[in-house]
């Protein structure tokens, strides 16, 4: 499944988008646990019992706020979670 | 075989007591063996509600509970349900009893008094990609419901007056208190009360609308939860969305008690 995790607000649309099937055996050891620096990512069991990552509640609300160290306004070329996450699972929609 | 799926939403319980027949050997549902839906008032707690409203259930169903092989739970409030058996997310019921109710459903769009979100799902119900709006509720019924009474109207009259107009007025505001002072100021410029009605309700569905394009809009689109019962709202979420058609099912609200329910019966096999 592809979950997004986000909001639109006034000022834009910042959702994180998982898939999750890619989770399920995940090949980067559940790197995004600890690549994220502000510790976003949280493994969940799903409804289909599986064990998949998600955001965390509050972080959903704050997404633009959270990333903004890892996306400072001068533009980058990477991202730590994306980085970490080698079977490609994580997309940021801003 | 009889289960329970008890949807605990943010201010109503909904309760679906389904039936499975062997039909000539093949497992066949009938869903309306009966639904309750209770409001659930502020001095009760949600177990409370939840227990509540089981018990109301069950017994105009004449059934008891030990006749109910398992219940399952949904909605925000669903781990307030201690007797439940198992919970789902708003998102895997929904898909599982919109597609029961229209098999060509492939878009589901779920609008309840506190949250809004769209799904894609497969052929059989499961949900394969969701969005929703987890910063604020302008999407969803109780923001409409907010902006009704500052004109002194039901929501279902506001609904209706909003097919009156055919004015597109933009509302820029993103949260309730703002969008209500653009409200007040639309009402103090003579505006039309039909065309501030539409205004919100298109402000909504413009808000559904983007949750709903993040996972794409494909094959059949059923709109479900409360929100169903605003004609306006629907005819606003059909221009925002582009497509002639959306599919209403007649018992919008117990949509995801009715999936809850279905996926309580199949994981008992
Ligand atoms: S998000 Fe990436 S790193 Fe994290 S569990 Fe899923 S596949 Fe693994
Ligand atoms: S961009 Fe940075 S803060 Fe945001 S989720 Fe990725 S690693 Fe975490």
């Amino acid at each position: 499944m592809i979950a997004n995790y986000g909001y639109k607000d006034g000022s834009g649309e910042y959702y994180i988008s998982i898939d999750t099937d890619k989770c399920i055996d995940c090949a980067a050891e559940r790197a995004c646990l600890t690549a994220c620096p502000k510790q976003m990512f949280e493994i969940i069991e799903d409804d289909y019992d599986d064990q998949v990552a998600w955001i965390k509640k509050p972080n959903c609300r704050t997404l633009s706020y959270d990333c903004a160290d890892c996306k400072p306004s001068s533009g980058y070329t990477t991202l730590p979670c994306i980085t970490a996450c080698t079977p490609g699972a994580i997309k940021h929609s801003w | 075989m009889i289960t329970a799926g008890i949807d605990m939403g943010s201010r109503s319980v909904k309760v679906v007591l389904l039936e499975e027949l062997d039909v000539n050997g093949a497992p066949q549902l009938k869903y309306g063996v009966k639904k309750v839906h209770i409001m659930m008032p502020g001095d009760l707690d949600q177990d409370v509600s939840a227990e509540k409203a089981y018990d109301e259930a069950l017994a105009a169903a004449g059934l008891k509970r030990e006749d109910i092989a398992a219940v399952f739970a949904t909605g925000a409030g669903r781990g307030q349900v201690a007797f439940a058996k198992e919970g789902v997310t708003e998102m895997t019921s929904g898909a599982k009893g919109a597609v029961f109710m229209f098999p060509a459903a492939r878009t589901v769009v779920d609008v309840g008094a506190e949250e809004g979100r769209g799904m894609k799902t497969d052929a059989e119900g499961k949900a394969i990609d969701f969005a929703g709006n987890e910063k604020c509720a302008a999407g969803a019924g109780s923001f409409a419901e907010a902006m009704s009474r500052a004109l002194q109207m039901t929501l279902k009259e506001f609904g209706d007056a909003s097919l009156q107009s055919d004015k597109t007025i933009p509302m820029n505001a993103q949260c309730t208190v703002f969008a209500e002072s653009e409200v007040v100021s639309l009402i103090h410029a003579s505006t039309p009360k039909n065309d501030i009605a539409k205004a919100v309700l298109d402000a909504v569905a413009s808000r559904v609308c983007a949750m709903v394009r993040r996972v794409g809009i494909e094959g059949e689109v059923v709109l479900i939860g409360g929100m169903v019962h605003n004609a306006g709202f629907v005819s606003s979420l059909k221009n925002a969305m582009g497509v002639d058609t959306i599919s209403l099912p007649d018992m919008p609200e117990y949509i995801s008690a009715l999936g809850c329910a279905m996926i309580a019966a199949e994981r008992q096999h």
